[in-house]
């Protein structure tokens, strides 16, 4: 193969510029209209939201062309943000969503620490026990937690099931475990040299902490709180299991759970539900679209 | 460090100091600091991970009123019913088949990404991501919606070619199909990602070394591509494995498990008969056989890592 290119070399080689050059042609071409049908995949069920949110329920039931809104109406979104109830989940979901990510922060950025740079008896097997929480899926969980949770109010008569508090307790197990794991690989790889200087400085290990491993390591922990933030706000078992009274419920239930009534189902306002309830996450990947991607690739690609 | 070094004065005073209080001379020791800065780590892993995950196995040895011990009696009746083998049968079909899917589709289309020119990149990175940023109970709503039984914009869309229409989830096969391409749709993405990352770590130098040895396209990928990327396919795909497996969202939503159970996989299985069925011993027992394949999963993963670390 190699000999015969080579005794023709001079007069082959323009013609397969030529036509590696075509090649490359047709595979961008190729490229773009492969991705244009999985961006219309990809793209359908928001922007299929989008539309049926902005149609009345008469339109709806008319079954004219599903994909084309004909009478463009706002009354769906005015019904929503005028609803008592539905500002409530907007509200439960958004507490919710804030005190986890606080919570996880301030449980995870010192742990992520002092298993990065600090050793302690134990610390690496609790680096590989970070990682395998990880790996352990809510829907091992819930049943026994729910028991635990029940048992605890029998006992103390601190009742927390339905109580939107309680999610506070339980988002943590989905949220730490990835935070910690992420911030590890993010303070191992800030150079020894820097904190050690520091410590010669005579700063303490707190300071250390706060002076110069939160500031260096800021993208990881704005990826971690994104993170946090995105599971806290689409968590859907743990809410379904242990809230049910309406006030007590968060987005992604209350919709389901309440706009949902038997058998009628309007769904004008549950699409523009879905659509609310997709934003927050929506608007915060629009803008931190690179952080949220290094966010993403860091559980794999650290450590 | 350095100023005991340069006034012997100090240290012995600060040694004097430590003898008095031993307790604060532990509270100040490095390893005590980094134990408790850990510390809530611990206990929420302990209380809220490890202590329900053995509770778990607890509960399964329970009758349904949770009085008397049974011993495997809950696995006997499992293993009895034929509900049971069929949520068996079907977790296996849509972890399988929807991370084998989302594995492919997520590479090629990676691949069409990494084609095109680097500054259209991020434009069309940030559309193909979209699936994975809503919250899967939402975008599963507007699926539900999609395939709704009298209004679905499928069928409408289909009927224009002559497809009668498709009872996306009134039939037990389609609707294994829906639940399935829900899945992929919200999984692909996360694929698509980390093997945009991976491929970009790929030097070039390889491409142009097979190109220059006559290497066609196929060959590129077969040859070079793959063994670059083995270990973060390995990860991502076992990974996805896990969450796949125990996924409840979107069946939840899409399907409740229906028609006739023919869509229920363990997790959505485990919330009807646990919480909806109020059996909760019987609940739990279905969950814990998640736990195997978990774990298989959970070490191939683990292996992985420490190799790595040892590389590093």
């Amino acid at each position: 193969m190699t000999t015969l290119t080579i005794d023709k070399a001079g007069p082959t080689r323009k013609a397969k510029y030529g036509s590696m050059s075509r090649d490359r042609a047709w595979a961008l071409r190729w490229s773009y209209f492969f991705l244009i049908i999985f961006a219309i995949f990809s793209l359908t069920p928001p922007i299929y939201m989008l539309i049926t949110s902005l149609k009345s329920s008469a339109e709806i039931s008319a079954a004219t062309n599903p994909w084309w809104v004909f009478h463009p109406t706002l009354e769906n979104y005015v019904g929503l943000l005028t609803s008592n109830q539905f500002l409530r989940f907007f509200w439960n979901s958004a507490m919710v969503s804030i005190f986890v990510v606080t919570i996880t922060m301030l449980i995870s950025v010192p742990a992520a620490f002092a298993l990065a740079r600090m050793r302690f008896w134990g610390s690496t097997v609790l680096a590989t026990g970070v990682f395998l929480t990880y790996l352990i899926p809510e829907t091992l969980l819930f049943i026994p937690l729910f028991k635990m949770f029940a048992v605890f109010g029998d006992f103390t008569g601190i009742q927390l099931i339905n109580k939107w508090y309680v999610l506070l307790i339980l988002y943590p197990t989905l949220t730490v475990p990835f935070c910690t794991w992420i911030m590890i690989g993010y303070f191992a790889s800030i150079p020894k040299e820097l904190d050690e200087a520091a410590i010669i400085d005579g700063a303490s290990w707190f300071q250390t902490l706060t002076r110069i491993f939160i500031p260096v390591a800021l993208p990881g922990l704005i990826a971690a709180t994104i993170f946090a933030f995105t599971v806290s706000w689409a968590q859907f078992l743990y809410p379904l299991v242990f809230t049910t009274s309406t006030d007590q419920l968060v987005m992604p239930v209350g919709i389901i759970t309440t706009l949902i009534k038997g058998d009628v189902f309007n769904w004008g306002q549950i699409m523009t539900g879905a659509l609310l309830g997709a934003a927050p996450p929506l608007i915060i990947y629009a803008f931190l679209m690179d952080y949220y991607i290094a966010g993403l690739t860091a559980g794999a690609t650290k450590g | 460090m350095a100023d005991v070094a340069l006034q012997p004065n100090r240290a012995a005073t600060a040694q004097a100091a430590r003898k008095r209080s031993s307790l604060q001379s532990v509270l100040q020791r490095k390893s005590t600091i980094a134990f408790l800065m850990a510390l809530p780590l611990i206990l929420l892993i302990a209380t809220l991970v490890i202590y329900p995950a053995f509770y778990a196995l607890h509960l399964a040895t329970l009758n349904k009123s949770m009085a008397r011990f049974v011993g495997l009696g809950n696995f006997e009746f499992l293993f009895k019913r034929e509900t049971f083998w069929l949520v068996v049968k079907q977790s296996c079909i849509f972890a399988i088949t929807a991370v084998m899917f989302k594995a492919l589709l997520g590479f090629i289309i990676a691949h069409f990404v990494h084609n095109i020119p680097a500054k259209g990149q991020r434009k069309w990175r940030g559309m193909l991501l979209v699936p994975w940023v809503i919250p899967p109970a939402m975008s599963t709503l507007a699926w539900l919606w999609l395939f709704d039984p009298s209004y679905s914009a499928f069928n409408y869309t289909l009927s224009f070619f002559g497809i009668g229409p498709i009872p996306w989830t009134g039939d037990a096969y389609w609707a294994r199909f829906s639940v399935i391409l829900v899945n992929i749709w919200v999984g692909a993405p996360f694929f698509m990602i980390m093997y945009l990352a991976a491929l970009k770590s790929v030097p070039d130098q390889l491409y142009e070394a097979a190109a220059i040895d006559g290497a066609n396209w196929w060959q590129r990928i077969w040859y070079v591509t793959l063994p670059m990327m083995r270990n973060i396919i390995a990860i991502t795909t076992l990974f996805s494995l896990i969450v796949t497996f125990a996924n409840f969202d979107i069946v939840r939503i899409l399907t409740a498990g229906g028609p006739l159970d023919h869509t229920h996989i363990f997790a959505t299985w485990a919330f009807r008969v646990g919480i909806e069925g109020s059996d909760i011993p019987l609940g739990a027992s279905v969950s814990l056989f998640m736990v195997p394949i978990l774990a298989v999963a959970a070490i191939f993963i683990l292996r992985d890592i420490s190799k790595r670390g040892n590389e590093a």
